[in-house]
């Protein structure tokens, strides 16, 4: 068989030097757990990897250059134009070179994939509780990543050097010379004086080609690794614990399937590029300094600042010859730094109000925690409200409304429609906890209708498999704090009392809000010990908790602060 | 994945002194032969089950050796179903034979259609785009039906520990770490320690330094513009001086720049003025020499056309859209509204500022010139502006 005979020999030649049969035995076995959601941050990556591809290529023929020149290229319309190098060398690309243009289309659709995904995977990981210890640096790791995505993105689509683009960088310089106090300083060193000056598309293009995508690729290997060493987290199912993993094994299995999923990546990619037209800059022209257009919309990953820019009322203060611009640093730095510093904080101030320290590989069902997935939602709606306002001016166009009533619109939905989300989605979290419970108490219902020998009609139900039991009473209880621990005329703990405490106790009823579950059933697969046992010993002091609850730690001290 | 597999063993037996990192080491099935599998996976958490053991499976050939053997096998090496395997079989042939035939097709179009035509790079994307295209959908749909229907589904549980390491670990960690701080003296002696530390400082803050160069300090280059006395505005474009004469019907509008630095972007991004015709009448004048809220200086207009600074006061885009009817100057950016008739104050969105009025008049032959910069800085707010 020829397997066994390349064994022999190149894997033997290889062990010989690297010792490895034994390591990469267990990591071929290494499970994989399997949900449709743990694709997102495949297609994360796989992004990334067709964008270092693509961009390789498009280095090529590209020349980040200002100097002026006037084409003589293929593309007739423009020709005899003044534009720069940079513009032109696009141009060349797109219409001089065999599969530049695909190149080009494939490497900006990718650059939006791979930012809608991290959207996605976020979203998915905060609703999931997948954040939550052991994996919080990770989760700090993305949000960096995320951070680093947008700001490669924008300065990647500004290097051609077109009118839309050549806009972006000019709101860029506005919003930093707004900056009190070194906002004017930062723009000139950026820009090499004043706007547009000759060296912003050489700088942007070696931060976009070397130092970011340089980071962005040490983060990602750092957050594999991480996410490799520490185990996936899995969706509550039968047989799934917190102190296992369930899968198929890497190879040949997910192997295979991950392969498969980089080639559908690269195929949907491959026929975005090829018929759906993205970025085309000689529809927009060269940069000049006079001309702008309506309709101008940066990417979708910029949208929210543009929204942000445009929702904001004209406030200025001039205080000592000095202008406060709060119209444009506001809303340039606080709402995308709002959610930014809220995600960051999140899984600690999460820890601080539940006193929950213990590890957590099962994944929440985002009903399971009514507090978290309404902030998240509400989170989710003030970014959506601003990220529309961004497109005020074409959704205004195509409703046939009133431009400044989209504007009224969003800067209400901006403080209402957040706390209306979070309110709805909690009742909808509780309501689904109510149908879970149901379904646990009552079974299943069949259709069938039975007449008992008295005549009376009853429902027959049978009760939930193992699998949805599973899925229904994975619950993470949460410990109690240890005010409520102590029993009546007790003295409360110390760290309980005061302004903080206070607060803590009524963010922690907020946050464990929950219908419980009915009891569980004499077989033992519901919830058999409760809480707060701590398990002696060391080491491997793992509480057996029902599929779905936190794990313990030796010694459970689940409150430390 | 079918559920055929008995659940995991909850941690019970995990021996508590693993020196290698977990991923390397655990991993228990519960695929073909789940009955064999626990009982031993307890006690020998490290080793997967079914091959032979430590001492045996040092090379690759005795391990080969026992995956040979069908008892010990621990993942299905046949699908359930032969039939149904088969036509998985050539349907995924059938996937890669066509996926290879796209890859040609992609060499080959690669080869025989040319660019340098906008209808050339048209067709070329078009068929480069779709062979390409096809050639990866094909390759991941014959790889999907392949691990659906050719691989056997299989379950497999593996163990998790806690990632804290034993408290004996931690100990022996602390130790060694602290017998390193003590032989290298580095807590021991501050003088060290102190030194080191202030040797740093200067290094910190050598990137600041270097970084001054990037470019000039503003100054006061964000007060003025380019534009001066006697200067002719001459229309963006064509590069022509203009009369009021010309310029002679109600609405219209155009953008002109300074004589001399039509091409100089870096001129042109600060000093790019809008001239717009009114009728007479429609401009709330001022008499004054000077900039008056909500209001035009006459004396810098000619014939009712009014000279404004394009660039937008919130963030620097050129404010380029204009509507007759309502004599509103509209910046595309961020929707900041002015009003051309009343020295366009703003009176919708994100602007703080009106558009400055730049001081206008005519010279000896009839052309519009300047009568000297603006009074106030254009374009967006900064920090050292009054």
């Amino acid at each position: 068989m020829s397997v066994d005979r390349a064994l022999e020999g190149v894997g033997g030649w290889l062990d010989d030097r690297f010792h490895g049969a034994r390591g990469v035995r267990v990591l071929l076995r290494k499970v994989f757990p399997d949900h449709w959601t743990f694709l997102l941050g495949e297609i994360i990556l796989y992004s990334f990897i067709i964008l270092l591809l693509t961009g390789t290529f498009l280095t090529l023929w590209f020349q980040p250059s200002m100097t002026q020149v006037v084409y003589h290229g293929a593309y007739v319309p423009l020709r005899g134009v003044r534009m720069s190098e940079a513009y032109a060398s696009t141009l060349n690309i797109s219409f001089d070179v065999r599969g530049g243009l695909l190149m080009r289309q494939i490497h900006h659709w990718a650059a939006d994939l791979f930012m809608a995904a991290i959207f996605a995977h976020m979203i998915r990981i905060f609703f999931t509780g997948a954040y939550r210890k052991p994996r919080e640096i990770n989760w700090l790791i993305g949000i960096t990543l995320l951070t680093l995505g947008l700001v490669e993105g924008l300065f990647g689509y500004s290097l051609p050097d077109d009118l839309l683009s050549g806009a972006g960088l000019r709101i860029l310089e506005g919003v930093m010379q707004s900056i009190p106090l070194v906002g004017t300083y930062l723009a000139f060193f950026l820009f090499g004086g004043p706007f547009p000056g000759h060296v912003i598309i050489p700088r942007l293009y070696i931060l976009h080609v070397l130092l970011i995508p340089g980071l962005i690729l040490a983060l990602v290997t750092a957050h594999l690794f991480i996410m490799f060493h520490q185990k996936h987290t899995q969706m509550p199912g039968k047989g799934r614990t917190n102190e296992n993993v369930v899968g198929a094994p890497m190879y040949p299995y997910f192997m295979a399937k991950t392969g498969a999923f980089f080639f559908f990546t690269f195929a949907v990619l491959a026929l975005a590029g090829t018929f759906a037209q993205i970025n085309p800059i000689w529809l927009y022209g060269p940069f000049n300094p006079v001309a702008m257009s309506a309709g101008s919309q940066p990417d979708f990953y910029m949208g929210m600042l543009e929204g942000a820019l445009r929702v904001m009322p004209a406030w200025q203060w001039v205080v000592f010859g000095h202008t406060f611009a709060f119209n444009v640093f506001i809303p340039a730095l606080v709402p995308l730094g709002l959610v930014f510093t809220l995600a960051a904080l999140w899984p600690f101030m999460e820890q601080w109000v539940t006193g929950d320290r213990r590890e957590h590989h099962i994944n929440d069902r985002p009903r399971n925690a009514p507090a978290r997935t309404g902030i998240g939602i509400a989170v989710v709606t003030f970014y959506g409200v601003l990220w529309a306002e961004g497109a005020n001016d074409l959704i205004a166009d195509h409703l046939d409304i009133s431009l400044y009533l989209t504007t009224w619109i969003a800067r209400v939905a901006i403080f209402v429609a957040p706390v209306l989300a979070y309110i709805i989605t909690k009742r909808i979290c509780l309501a689904l906890q109510r149908k879970d419970r149901h379904l646990l108490e009552h079974g299943v219902e069949t259709g069938i209708i039975r007449q008992l020998p008295g005549g009376e009609f009853i429902e027959e139900t049978r009760p939930v498999d193992e699998e949805a039991l599973a899925v229904l009473t994975s619950r993470t209880q949460i410990p109690p704090l240890p005010a409520l621990e102590a029993g009546e005329g007790e003295v409360q703990a110390p760290r309980m009392r005061g302004a903080m405490g206070k607060m803590r106790e009524r963010l922690y009823n907020v946050v464990t809000e929950s219908i419980p579950l009915p009891e569980p059933h004499a077989d033992g697969h519901g919830n058999g010990h409760g809480n707060g046992h701590a398990v002696e010993g060391n080491g491997h002091g793992q509480e057996s908790l029902p599929a779905g609850s936190g794990g313990a730690e030796p010694g459970a001290d689940v409150d430390q602060h | 994945m079918s559920d055929i597999n008995s659940p995991g063993l909850r941690g019970s037996g995990d021996s508590g002194d693993q020196s290698w990192p977990e991923y390397l080491t655990s991993g228990e099935a519960h695929g073909a032969t789940p009955a064999d599998a626990e009982p031993e996976g307890r006690r020998t958490p490290r080793r997967v089950i079914g091959t032979p053991p430590p001492a045996a499976s040092r090379t690759l050939l005795t391990e080969e050796a026992a995956a040979r053997q069908p008892a010990t096998r621990e993942l299905p090496a046949e699908p359930e179903d032969p039939a149904r395997a088969k036509r998985a079989e050539r349907l995924v042939a059938a996937c890669f034979l066509l996926a290879m035939v796209a890859g040609f097709g992609f060499l080959v179009a690669y080869a025989i259609i040319g660019v340098g035509s906008i209808d050339g790079a048209w067709h070329s994307n078009l068929v480069l785009g779709t062979c390409l295209g096809l050639t990866f959908l094909l390759l991941a749909v014959g790889a999907t039906i392949w691990v659906r229907h050719l691989m056997p589904d299989v379950e497999i549980t593996e163990q998790r520990h806690l990632m804290r390491s034993d408290e004996k670990d931690r100990e022996a960690f602390k130790q060694t770490f602290t017998e390193g701080a003590d032989t290298s003296q580095f807590v021991k002696r501050p003088l060290v320690r102190r030194t080191l530390l202030a040797a740093t400082v200067p290094l910190a803050v050598a990137p600041i330094f270097l970084l001054r160069d990037l470019g000039p300090l503003p100054g006061t280059s964000l007060d003025h513009t380019v534009w001066r006395r006697g200067l002719r505005l001459l229309v963006y474009g064509t590069g022509r001086p203009i009369t009021a004469a010309e310029f002679n019907s109600p609405g219209s509008i155009i953008s002109v720049g300074p004589e001399g630095y039509l091409d100089d972007d870096d001129a042109m991004a600060k000093a790019a003025v809008t001239l717009i015709k009114f009728r007479p009448g429609q401009l709330q004048f001022t008499p004054v020499n000077h900039a008056v809220p909500n209001k035009v200086v006459q004396n810098w207009t000619v014939d009712n056309i009014v000279a404004y600074s394009k660039i937008c006061t919130h963030v620097g885009c050129p404010a380029a859209l204009y509507e007759q009817t309502t004599h509103h100057i509209l910046c595309p950016c961020h929707q900041s509204t002015f009003d051309a008739t009343e020295g366009a104050r703003v009176i919708f969105g994100p602007a703080t500022r009106p558009l400055p009025q730049l001081p206008m008049g005519v010279d000896s032959q009839g052309y519009l010139i300047a009568l000297g910069d603006f009074q106030e800085p254009v374009g967006p707010s900064f920090w050292e502006r009054s």
